[in-house]
């Protein structure tokens, strides 16, 4: 995965809230691999029975939205819809636990702001899309004239940033992690599941 | 591509003991590796359970020429798209079914496959096989892991990126969630069940009313409960917002874990550990909320979020339109005159044997009105169950009796509820769309659900079940 520090897009609001995972991709699509593109199957359902629907006119980096966002199922293939539909940035006051360390891992900003700040990008932006810088390094953002700061993890702004990748950055702890295990099931035993 | 963010150093671990901790603290410290200055901990799993959704899992580990570092400490099953009914087997199914035997087979995981007779719900299977235990940290890629936790286990879902880096590491890096306790003081009133009580907190604190929180679970009405209600009561803690939701370990939960297959021979000598697992007395909680049991009715949810949700004798109040039409209803409705198409007794929330004896208390001798299917959470509950009479009782009353599996909970295997359909469903998620395109869905347990199939509607348990509790 390959960092990126700052977005010069689009933004678009959907103004609702708890759109949680089963609603970003229904289950029926998660049998694909993910090379054919998850793009298609964001918001499958909404974007089909409505022509009209923000997502079907515009293609944006940016998207603005209420909070609970991405909460239910642990599918990372919700993230996925959004990263190949091209969103790089999710800006909500609050997100799903397991949709916020999926989507970092993946290289999706899931960036906080508060409540009052999406109402007033919401009435701005309507049903039509406007412009979004976003700069990662200072947490800073201008969206459709509008100037806000988001709050993110430290730990994922420098992931997202860099790029990193955990697998690749744990392999270095090889020789604790091994030590550990020995110690782990030499004082609980239990803990290894019993076979025959 | 790969750097440390900052220094690690190793966790203190003497001292710590001479203050009071949570079940939480004491199930985190014991799973440290390490944690970076960050704050990030490297945690050790006990246990990770795959299953067909695992795919992009074990693709992204061999897109990197990876092995599974634990094959011991990994088990798979075929839960999610499991087909519950005779007949072919529609091509996606089948291809995810295999694709999972084929990276069991390559990496040498335990595979519950579907003639496995423990084959069942991963979060159904887990205990039932005794590979649920206290004091262990278990993952899966599914959000309702947080069911195992019911053991005083660590126990929450991952992404698929986590389960490839815990096929590949054996661990996983977490930030150490805030604690909160919600204590459920008095005692239930008989018809109300688990379900209930869970309903009645998400509904009161909200779907994000735990968010970023660890749940434990704690009060009279708490420990009151079999372990199947207690798994019920975790199960939905992600409903909640929480990742993780537990209760500590007691007697209950030792004998559950005895003599089951993967527990631990020496019996005697793990319960001994157990047994320092829950909170210590004077342990201070981040956040702490109390319910009375007593004061909980049997309940049911209206609207598309698992926090709308109401007593049975309630009323369908404002909320957004666009809610209210995709659920078919009008405000000042009251909920018992919601006529509903078909029902749903299964999933990882309420398709144990004690939910389906609860059922058929309510359904014996009677007829459902309307058509359902009852899918048993595991092959080892659907035995039972037919041993035990009920699964006649189900099919006396004109209920379809299945085979196990997530079934209509998701409906991935193709058990799916029509467009426009309203089903009354014991399973734990009633988003758009869930259980089909369009499909009106309305949380409860499962004597409720017993109770709208024999009245056609949504209704009150509390009478059909007068005299046969
Ligand atoms: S029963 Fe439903 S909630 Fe449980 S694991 Fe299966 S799909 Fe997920």
């Amino acid at each position: 995965m390959s960092g990126w520090s700052q977005i010069k897009g689009r933004a678009v609001a959907l103004d609702a809230r708890n759109v949680d995972t089963d609603q970003l991709i229904p289950a029926r699509f998660m049998s694909q691999p993910r090379d054919q593109g998850y793009g298609g199957f964001l918001l499958h359902d909404v974007r089909s029975d409505d022509a009209g629907h923000v997502l079907n006119r515009y293609a944006p980096q940016v998207l603005i939205t209420r909070e609970n966002f991405g909460s239910g199922s642990s599918r990372e293939a919700a993230v996925y819809a959004l990263v190949d539909f091209g969103i790089k940035a999710v800006f909500a006051p609050s997100f799903g636990d397991i949709f916020s360390s999926n989507a970092v891992n993946n290289g999706l900003l899931p960036a906080r702001v508060t409540e009052a700040e999406i109402d007033a990008l919401i009435d701005r932006l309507g049903d039509d899309d406007a412009a979004a810088f976003v700069d990662l390094g200072t947490g800073e953002a201008e969206i459709a004239g509008t100037k806000l700061q988001f709050s993110v993890d430290p730990v994922w702004q420098q992931k997202l940033i860099n790029g990193w990748d955990d697998i690749d950055m744990t392999a270095q702890y090889a020789a604790q992690i091994t030590e550990f295990r020995g110690k782990r099931l030499a004082a609980h035993p239990w803990a290894m599941p019993t076979t025959d | 591509m790969s750097a440390p963010l900052t220094t690690v150093h190793d966790v203190p671990r003497i001292g710590l003991h001479d203050v009071p901790r949570t079940m939480l603290d004491k199930l985190w410290d014991a799973h440290e590796v390490l944690r970076r200055d960050d704050g990030t901990s490297l945690l050790w799993v006990d246990r990770h359970l795959v299953h067909e959704g695992s795919h992009h899992g074990f693709a992204k580990l061999q897109a990197r020429g990876m092995q599974v570092a634990e094959p011991l400490l990994t088990f798979g099953v075929v839960d999610h798209y499991a087909p519950t009914r005779a007949g072919e087997m529609a091509r996606d199914v089948r291809h995810m079914i295999d694709t999972l035997a084929r990276n069991a087979a390559a990496t040498g995981i335990r595979l519950f496959d579907l003639r496995d007779p423990g084959q069942g719900i991963v979060h159904v299977i887990g205990p039932e096989q005794g590979l649920t235990l206290p004091g262990l940290l278990i993952n899966c890629g599914d959000s309702h892991t947080s069911t195992h936790g019911a053991f005083g286990a660590l126990a929450f879902g991952v992404g698929a990126t986590e389960v490839a880096h815990i096929l590949a590491t054996q661990t996983v890096w977490q930030k150490r969630p805030k604690t909160m306790r919600i204590v459920f003081d008095g005692t239930l009133s008989p018809g109300v069940t688990a379900k209930d009580m869970a309903l009645h907190w998400i509904s009161r604190l909200g779907t994000g009313g735990a968010q970023g929180f660890a749940v434990e679970y704690a009060g009279p009405a708490v420990e009151a409960l079999s372990m199947e209600g207690r798994m019920t009561l975790c199960n939905l803690s992600i409903e909640g917002g929480a990742r993780l939701g537990m209760v500590a370990p007691d007697e209950v939960t030792f004998a559950y874990v005895k003599g089951r297959p993967f527990a631990p021979r020496d019996h005697a000598a793990a319960c001994a550990d157990w047994r320092a697992l829950g909170s210590d007395a004077e342990a201070v909680f981040d956040r702490e909320v109390t319910f009375d049991a007593a004061q909980i009715a049997p309940t049911v949810t209206w609207g598309t979020s698992p926090e709308e949700a109401l007593p049975i004798t309630g009323v369908v109040p404002e909320a957004a339109q666009s809610t209210l039409e995709y659920m078919g209803l009008d405000a000042g409705m009251p909920l018992e005159t919601v006529k509903v198409d078909q029902v749903f007794i299964g999933s990882c929330t309420n398709g144990r044997i004690e939910d389906l004896r609860m059922a058929a208390a309510v359904l014996r001798g009677r007829k459902a009105r309307v058509p359902g299917l009852v899918s048993p959470g595991s092959a080892i509950v659907k035995k039972q169950a037919e041993d035990e009479g009920l699964a006649q009782v189900f099919v006396d009353a004109g209920l379809e009796w299945a085979d196990a599996g997530c079934s209509m909970c998701v409906g991935m295997n193709g058990d799916l509820v029509e467009t426009g359909k309203r089903c009354a469903s014991s399973t734990n998620r009633n988003f758009k769309g869930r259980q089909g395109r369009g499909a009106r869905t309305h949380l409860m347990s499962p004597a409720m659900v017993a109770a709208a199939a024999v009245e056609g509607r949504l209704a009150d348990v509390r009478p059909l079940l007068e005299g046969r509790l």
